[in-house]
């Protein structure tokens, strides 16, 4: 059993402050980074479509590759540092989101971040991956603020009566 | 259909295929000069209008050479490592204000340096300043590469196309510019607009987040481990603590690029001076060494690009023209103009932009500077229609790396086909405004 931290940029430190905070000390804490998306295809895509140009060595997309694969190497270790006791790292590879919930099954929890519109509370305070881990974690799932919210208000109450519910 | 058409038809898709397929990394220069050289040999083209085709694009090919050399010395003078520096201090740790910076240093490189030094020495540097202040990197990459596109609209040097069309416009440079100024910047501002709102959630995401805990990248691209296809490290990669010369050579070469066009001097004559006096340079101060130098003229590219308007023009010399330039309306009038530059992104992306320019040119040229600044609108902006730049270069892309799971790419699409129209006709539209203004081409 272990509790796993998904660490991204820009939320990973919200998540190594809670896994310190809420794992029991008994607990194995074991750090997850997905390797997609960092926009490789994209830099990959448009030395694709300079026609002629073709020299592999020259491609961008592998440069941001391996940069991409040094900076989730950097962000791994900077998050061990601040969860300040021992934890393992992993990376995982594919969709982030199947990857994410496959890696909880049998988990302890699953600490992540809300990763959305961060101005106000509501449903588009996710991001797309981080709500299809949500709705479809086979273990229990800590969701933290990487920072304060904007605000905090609850929206109007909808109009008419209240609801009776049985 | 003439046989002639025919075989020269068959040597343009021959000649395509290799260059979008590259079979074992085979250069294209290998199949189109061949098959170049064939089609004279067997008389579908005339020797002298085979010559004369070489004779103008010369002065095109010697102006992609020296910029080619330009943006390689840029890199190796630290030029666009000081950008990276410029834009992670701009951005105060903000990722939407990077995404700003970013947007306004891809603009300006692709303008003055070409597309292709976007796409090669740019992306990799957005990519590493991006990671440095903690933030996702992909809205910003993205931009880079969707702007080598579509921010190649300013001047006759930003992208291959616009040279091939210079010389139809009949305009000097500084008229060019004059007239794609408004519609480059509509455009690159919409870019900004909605790369913005599609990657909204990631540019929100790290806004707020401590910087001073984020990543500790090295200062400059951290691409060590990367060498060229050769093996073998080139010697200027340690990017230079000064690049204020390759600014100063930059900035004089624009200038001169203006008052040569003025007193009717080659521009390609200036790029090279200005290629020359940066290389000189780097190689006083040990920085590049004479192989690299001459290793980012790319030979095989220059020789392609000559090649491919050979057979190009053997295709239109017989009866291409005539069944195409029924398709392609004249005049420059507000929907005339929408119509040629919707017709031009259209052959962009079922081909490429390269060959839908030389093939549309001469059915544009001799009816003023309008449809042709329209076609290049539509050929320039259209590939991020298709991402890759053409439908071919797609589907090749599609079989080749069938296996492989590429997520990211339907999303690509998706913000191609809400951009590309919308630059399209603001584009236009602000060129038949200004055409309109100042009294036509």
């Amino acid at each position: 059993m272990a509790v796993l931290v998904w660490a991204a940029e820009g939320t990973w430190p919200a998540c190594v402050d809670a896994a310190a905070q809420w794992a029991s000390p008994t607990s194995d804490v074991e750090l997850l980074a997905v390797a997609a998306g960092q926009g490789e295809d994209s830099a990959h895509a448009a030395f694709a479509g300079l026609l002629g140009r073709g020299r592999g060595g020259r491609d961008p997309g592998l440069r941001i590759a391996a940069m991409g694969e040094a900076a989730t190497t950097a962000m791994l270790r900077s998050a061990a540092e601040r969860l300040g006791r021992p934890s393992t790292s992993r990376t995982l590879a594919g969709r982030p989101e199947r990857a994410l919930v496959e890696a909880a099954a049998g988990a302890e929890l699953l600490v992540l971040a809300r990763d959305g519109d961060l101005e106000r509370l509501g449903p588009h305070s996710l991001g797309p991956t981080t709500r299809f881990v949500v709705d479809h974690a086979p273990c229990p799932v800590l969701l933290v603020w990487p920072r304060r919210p904007t605000s905090t208000a609850l929206p109007p109450p909808p109009p008419g009566a209240p609801l009776h519910r049985p | 259909m003439s046989v002639q058409l025919v075989v020269a038809l068959v040597a343009l898709v021959a000649v395509l295929a290799v260059a979008i397929a590259r079979p074992r990394h085979v250069p294209e220069a290998a199949v189109a000069v061949p098959l170049a050289l064939a089609l004279v040999v067997a008389r579908v083209l005339p020797a002298a209008d085979a010559w004369a085709e070489l004779r103008s694009l010369a002065p095109v090919v010697a102006f992609l050479a020296a910029v080619l050399v330009l943006g390689q010395l840029c890199e190796d003078e630290g030029l666009f490592a000081a950008a990276g520096g410029w834009m992670a201090r701009t951005s105060g740790g903000s990722p939407a204000r990077l995404l700003t910076a970013v947007v306004a240093i891809a603009a300006v490189t692709t303008a003055v340096l070409s597309l292709d030094a976007t796409v090669v020495l740019l992306t990799p540097v957005v990519f590493a300043t991006a990671a440095r202040i903690g933030a996702r990197a992909r809205p910003h990459v993205y931009a880079t590469a969707h702007l080598a596109n579509s921010a190649s609209l300013l001047l006759p040097v930003s992208n291959l196309t616009n040279l091939l069309a210079f010389r139809a416009t009949g305009l000097g440079f500084a008229r060019f510019a004059g007239l794609m100024a408004l519609p480059w910047l509509l455009v690159v501002v919409l870019e900004r607009v909605a790369v913005g709102r599609y990657f909204r959630a990631d540019l929100a995401v790290a806004s707020g987040v401590d910087v001073a805990a984020g990543l500790e990248l090295p200062e400059s691209t951290p691409d060590d481990d990367v060498t060229d296809e050769s093996g073998e490290r080139p010697a200027g990669r340690r990017p230079a603590t000064a690049p204020g010369v390759a600014a100063v050579v930059v900035g004089a070469t624009l200038v001169g690029f203006v008052v040569a066009s003025a007193v009717g001097v080659d521009p390609a004559w200036v790029a090279a001076a200005g290629a020359l006096v940066l290389a000189a340079h780097a190689l006083v101060r040990r920085r590049v060494t004479a192989g690299t130098v001459g290793r980012s003229l790319n030979v095989p590219f220059l020789a392609f690009v000559l090649a491919l308007g050979v057979v190009v023009r053997a295709v239109i010399d017989n009866g291409l023209s005539t069944a195409v330039s029924t398709l392609v309306p004249h005049g420059s009038s507000y929907g005339a103009l929408l119509l040629v530059a919707a017709v031009a992104a259209l052959l962009a992306n079922v081909v490429n932009n390269l060959p839908a320019i030389l093939l549309l040119l001469p059915l544009l040229a001799g009816h003023g500077a309008g449809p042709v600044l329209a076609a290049l609108i539509g050929v320039n902006v259209g590939p991020n229609l298709t991402y890759v730049g053409s439908l071919a270069t797609l589907l090749w892309r599609r079989i080749a790396r069938a296996h492989d799971s590429e997520p990211g790419l339907a999303e690509y699409h998706l913000l191609g086909a809400v951009t590309v129209p919308a630059s399209i006709v603001v584009a236009t539209s602000a060129l038949w405004a200004g055409l309109a203004l100042t009294g036509g081409g």
